[in-house]
């Protein structure tokens, strides 16, 4: 039985876990500042889980996009969402539409949901870290749930940056990691994004003076 | 097949409890107050309290039917059934089949439910405050313990409470995340079953706050004493349940006197650390409103949860 | 010089070059010629592969075929007739004070990075490529959404690149279970995401893996096609955009995506017995019909109207090629190559009507015909075009699409005319007092450039009446190629 499991797998299992356990905490956390500083944790606990893998398979493209992993998502995308938050003077408060208790049940019947549909996949990985798939989709839903339930333009681009690391842990955890080319355009494609983001958190806040997006209710069907 | 070491051992067991227990509460409140900078009671605080407390008379409230009286020796045996059955020294625990983990939150919810109805039968406000209180606090605790007890079940094969003893002590060293799930949600429940800090202080009779003082304020003479020993016992028998669960070594087996002659020792050790730890966490966290009881609650059962998920999909070999 | 490299550079260079020019005389010129340039090299391109067949570039990397270079082709022409509608356009919205010299200019640029990112998408051979280009032509076109930045840009642009984010994220999990598919046919080789190859093992790729793969991709990529439930962005980011990028994002993004999904579709098939991709791609796309069709009724916005007409054409072209087979696959390439000509003439037609009525509301929009009789021309049988009137093309490809599903699919057929009729009402109704009726509107500084509504929808003209051998030959191998 579980006795067969070896060290690395323990230990990105393991790592899966915490990822899976952040992804709630940030789901949880209702202030903006805390949520930031969970979602380089989450950044990291990814850098460890590939840098384990990266060891045990000895391939050089796992360790760069370890490396990859660290700079960017424990690093430098949480560097720049602090200093967004410090130069637009966002309030702290992270103002979700559904109380918080009711948003983490639902969150619950997702990371059900997710682990099913993971569930006839993982039982064909031939990869060591093949129960992983179902906590990547979970984190994916998870991540996706915190984007629609919170109110602020920056806690939904928290949510989408999880759901980034989600799907990175998926492709780590499936498939030892995407061939290096198409790696790097996924992450050129994020820091882009993120960039391009904060010139758009500017342009919003010039025009209603905060980052609050229920002023954005305008466009709707009549 | 009850062999007669099973039986004294057994024997050994609920005695070791009965006197133990006390005195835990009194190590706990003494950290508390090291930790806190007040002077501490002296550790043997709680035997003079009960020594007090048996030799005063017993005031009835009026109107006070049978149940009130019976409750408290309901309460207190149940705690015993509860520390007799969880395995603290030994796994050889001859009553230990009359109960499973299932039943042993059964237990404890039997206990809880004639303490709140004995609270409300004198008809004060604050009994039946603490009495509704308490019934909100057991119906978000149980299940999370239960979830717990099933990831643990799950692992073991088994809910009997030995066997899982059995299996965790002698496995090789794997890292378990279901476990840290369980034992974080684990501690969370014990918190609010126990009266500690987040939930419930133990130390203050501030009414808008207190559950477990509000329900045992008509209580006096040798039914608070009973009552008290009571939620000594269930401290006792939450560390133990802890300890067995996610700190199983040196717990001894069937017929190894040794074993258990090492086991007093270690038990001791990890009872004074676990209390220890007991009194940090209460110190370093501030008592939560009533109202955010149930998210806290709520967290421990999410936990509790996601740790059977993931023992579900992680560590299961098809 | 290789014409394939020429046509995915000129975009590239002329994109870098005009951001660093910034708003010159010239520029516009620039924007027109690496337009046109990039027709000219494409044109050349599919002339070759015709002659030639399929070829790789880069490697393995890159792969085009007649699939995708009658895409390729498409993208190219469009992108170039958009460029010279777009000049006369954007030159009046400069004169109305609506933009600032520094938006033209990251207009320009983005909008060639834009054609740049799309031509990448349609020829890489790499999925995972194919995923990076699809989100970097939304990351290209967000600030374009939201270059006139009013309130209701702003939200449009943030609904589009949210939506179309989470979307994009559902499309990387399917690649990365199609990879992990893959890999377990083609080992760690690196080459287990190039589509080449994996149409050599798609009958081996385990079904389970591949029909969760493709449930994501289609939800995926399905956001940016437009298919409903996911469609809400792309209304508010037609009605909010610069006219010249809605008519880009209906006539060319919308067709990128869904050629995506056939790509994925070819390896579902393989992979899976029996119809499961078709059966979901009919599903979404008769719903897509009718959600688009009902909705239609109720706008008052002409440039959303129009949009979700596109979701509507949309929806149509998803289930011609869910229904598959030799006449399915043919009719869903013709509604494509019809739908991208009409529609972008009927918004270059818009645009210029909106500007010169100061509103893109349609109550207010009246007497099209005697401002300018060209433009309500234009507009009037743009309309008729895309409602399905004979003699143009659109008529052909839902007359085969509705005859095919009355054979094969019967019990769609109550549907389709439906979801067709109560568009045909909805539109007709809204447009024809614009184009005839009474108004007093101002001459523009700057003559629009009509020209491009007018080839437009002369080649769909023709379409409907002949099309040309080698373009039923082109269409012919495409359907063939999807099976």
């Amino acid at each position: 039985m579980s006795a067969a499991i070896p060290l690395h797998a323990q230990l990105i299992n393991l790592f899966a876990a915490v990822i899976l356990l952040l992804a709630f905490a940030m789901l949880a956390q209702r202030r903006v500042l805390q949520l930031i500083n969970l979602f380089a944790l989450q950044g990291l606990t990814l850098f460890l889980s590939t840098l384990v893998m990266a060891v045990k398979i000895d391939q050089m493209h796992l360790y760069y996009s370890a490396a990859l992993t660290l700079t960017l998502k424990a690093v430098l995308l949480p560097w720049i969402l602090h200093r967004l938050v410090r130069k637009l003077h966002v309030k702290n408060e992270v103002e979700p539409l559904i109380n918080i208790p009711t948003t983490m049940l639902i969150g619950l019947g997702l990371v059900v949901i997710a682990f099913n549909v993971a569930l006839p996949i993982s039982q064909l990985s031939s990869t060591i870290a093949r129960g992983t798939l179902g906590i990547a989709l979970a984190t994916v839903m998870l991540a996706f749930l915190m984007m629609i339930t919170r109110r602020k333009a920056i806690t939904q681009v928290v949510g989408f940056l999880a759901m980034e690391n989600g799907l990175f842990l998926a492709a780590t955890s499936a498939t030892y990691g995407m061939p290096m080319v198409v790696e790097l355009g996924i992450a050129l494609d994020v820091l882009v994004g993120v960039i391009i983001l904060g010139v758009f958190f500017f342009q919003i806040r010039d025009q209603f003076d905060s980052l609050d997006i229920h002023h954005m209710e305008k466009l709707k069907e009549h | 097949m009850i062999s007669l070491t099973g039986l004294l051992g057994q024997l050994f067991a609920i005695a070791l409890a009965l006197m133990l227990a006390p005195l835990l509460t009194g190590w706990v409140n003494q950290c508390r107050a090291w930790l806190q900078n007040r002077s501490a009671p002296p550790l043997l605080q709680p035997y003079y309290m009960l020594h007090k407390l048996f030799h005063k008379d017993v005031v009835l409230a009026e109107g006070a039917s049978s149940l009130f009286r019976a409750a408290p020796f309901i309460v207190f045996g149940c705690m015993v059934l509860a520390c007799a059955i969880i395995p603290s020294l030994s796994t050889d625990l001859p009553f230990a089949p009359a109960a499973d983990a299932l039943a042993l939150v059964g237990v404890f919810g039997l206990a809880r439910i004639f303490i709140a109805l004995a609270a409300m039968d004198i008809g004060t406000a604050f009994g039946s405050l603490g009495g509704r209180r308490e019934m909100l606090v057991g119906f978000l605790a149980e299940p999370a313990l239960l979830m717990v007890i099933f990831t643990m079940a799950m692992i073991a094969q088994s809910t009997s409470l030995a066997t899982i003893v059995e299996t965790l002590a002698h496995r090789e060293m794997i890292i378990y995340p279901s476990i840290a799930f369980a034992g974080i949600a684990f501690t969370f429940v014990s918190f609010a079953e126990n009266a500690r800090v987040p939930v419930d202080n133990p130390a203050t009779h501030l009414e808008l706050t207190m559950i477990h003082e509000a329900m045992i304020l008509e209580y006096s003479g040798r039914h608070l004493a009973l009552i008290e020993w009571a939620a000594s016992l269930k401290l006792y028998a939450y560390s133990c349940l802890g300890l067995a669960l996610f700190f199983p070594w040196g717990i001894a087996e069937r017929d190894n006197f040794l074993a258990m002659s090492a086991a007093l020792p270690l038990l001791f050790v990890k009872l004074t650390i676990g209390g220890m730890l007991l009194a940090l966490l209460e110190t370093i966290n501030a008592k939560v409103r009533i109202f955010r009881v149930p998210e806290f609650l709520g967290t421990a059962f999410l936990l509790a949860v996601l740790g059977l998920l993931v023992r579900l999909l992680l560590e299961t070999r098809v | 010089m290789d014409l394939f490299i020429l046509t995915l550079t000129i975009p590239l260079v002329a994109g870098i070059l005009l951001s660093f020019a910034g708003e010159r005389d010239w520029a516009p010129h620039i924007n027109v010629t690496a337009s046109a340039a990039t027709f000219l090299a494409a044109a050349g391109l599919t002339a070759e592969i015709v002659a030639n067949g399929p070829r790789f570039a880069f490697g393995e990397q890159f792969f085009i075929d007649s699939m995708n270079v009658f895409f390729v082709a498409l993208t190219a022409f469009v992108g170039m007739t958009t460029a010279i509608f777009s000049d006369p356009y954007m030159k009046n919205d400069r004169s109305h004070g609506k933009l600032t010299p520094g938006r033209l200019r990251l207009y320009k640029s983005m909008y060639q990075f834009f054609m740049c990112t799309m031509l990448v998408a349609l020829t890489t051979n790499n999925l995972g490529i194919l995923w990076v280009a699809m989100e970097a032509a939304t990351l290209t076109t967000v600030l374009l959404v939201s270059l006139y930045r009013t309130p209701a840009s702003l939200e449009a642009a943030w609904k589009y690149f949210i939506l179309c984010g989470v979307g994009i994220a559902q499309a990387l999990f399917g690649t990365i279970l199609l990879y992990f598919a893959a890999e377990r046919v083609l080992g760690e080789s690196g080459t287990a995401l190039l589509w080449t190859h994996l149409v050599g093992v798609k009958a081996f790729l385990d079904p389970n893996i591949m029909a969760i793969a493709f449930i994501f991709l289609l939800v995926g990529y399905g956001t940016k096609v437009g298919l409903a439930p996911m469609h809400n962005w792309l209304p508010d980011a037609h009605a909010e955009g610069p006219t010249p990028v809605s008519a880009v994002l209906s006539g060319l993004l919308l067709n990128v995506a869904l050629y995506a999904i056939l790509r994925c579709k070819v390896l579902a098939d393989g992979a899976i017995d029996g119809d499961f991709a078709g059966d979901l791609m009919i599903g979404f796309g008769l719903f897509t019909l009718l959600a688009a069709a009902f909705f239609l009724g109720r706008q008052r916005d002409v440039k959303r109207m129009f949009a979700y007409s596109s979701i509507e054409h949309m929806g149509l072209i998803t289930f011609a090629f869910g229904m598959g087979g030799a006449v399915g696959n043919f009719a869903g390439f013709l509604h494509m190559t019809m739908h991208s000509l009409i529609k972008s003439a009927i918004f270059f037609a818009v645009g210029h009507a909106a500007q010169k009525c100061g509103t893109q509301n349609m109550e207010d929009i009246r007497g099209l015909i005697r401002i300018n009789p060209l433009i309500g021309w234009g507009l009037m049988l743009g309309t008729l075009a895309i409602l399905g009137m004979p003699p143009f093309g659109i008529f052909a490809s839902e007359f085969m699409i509705l005859t095919h599903a009355m054979k094969y699919h019967p019990w769609t057929t109550p549907f389709l005319l439906l979801g067709l009729g109560v568009a045909f009402a909805a539109i007709f109704g809204k447009v024809h007092p614009m184009v005839f009726g009474e108004s007093e509107a101002k001459r523009l500084p700057h003559a629009p450039a009509i020209t491009p509504v007018f080839i437009h929808l002369g080649l769909a003209l023709m379409m409907g009446l002949w099309i040309p051998p080698y373009l039923t030959r082109w269409f012919h191998e495409a359907a063939r190629m999807l099976g």
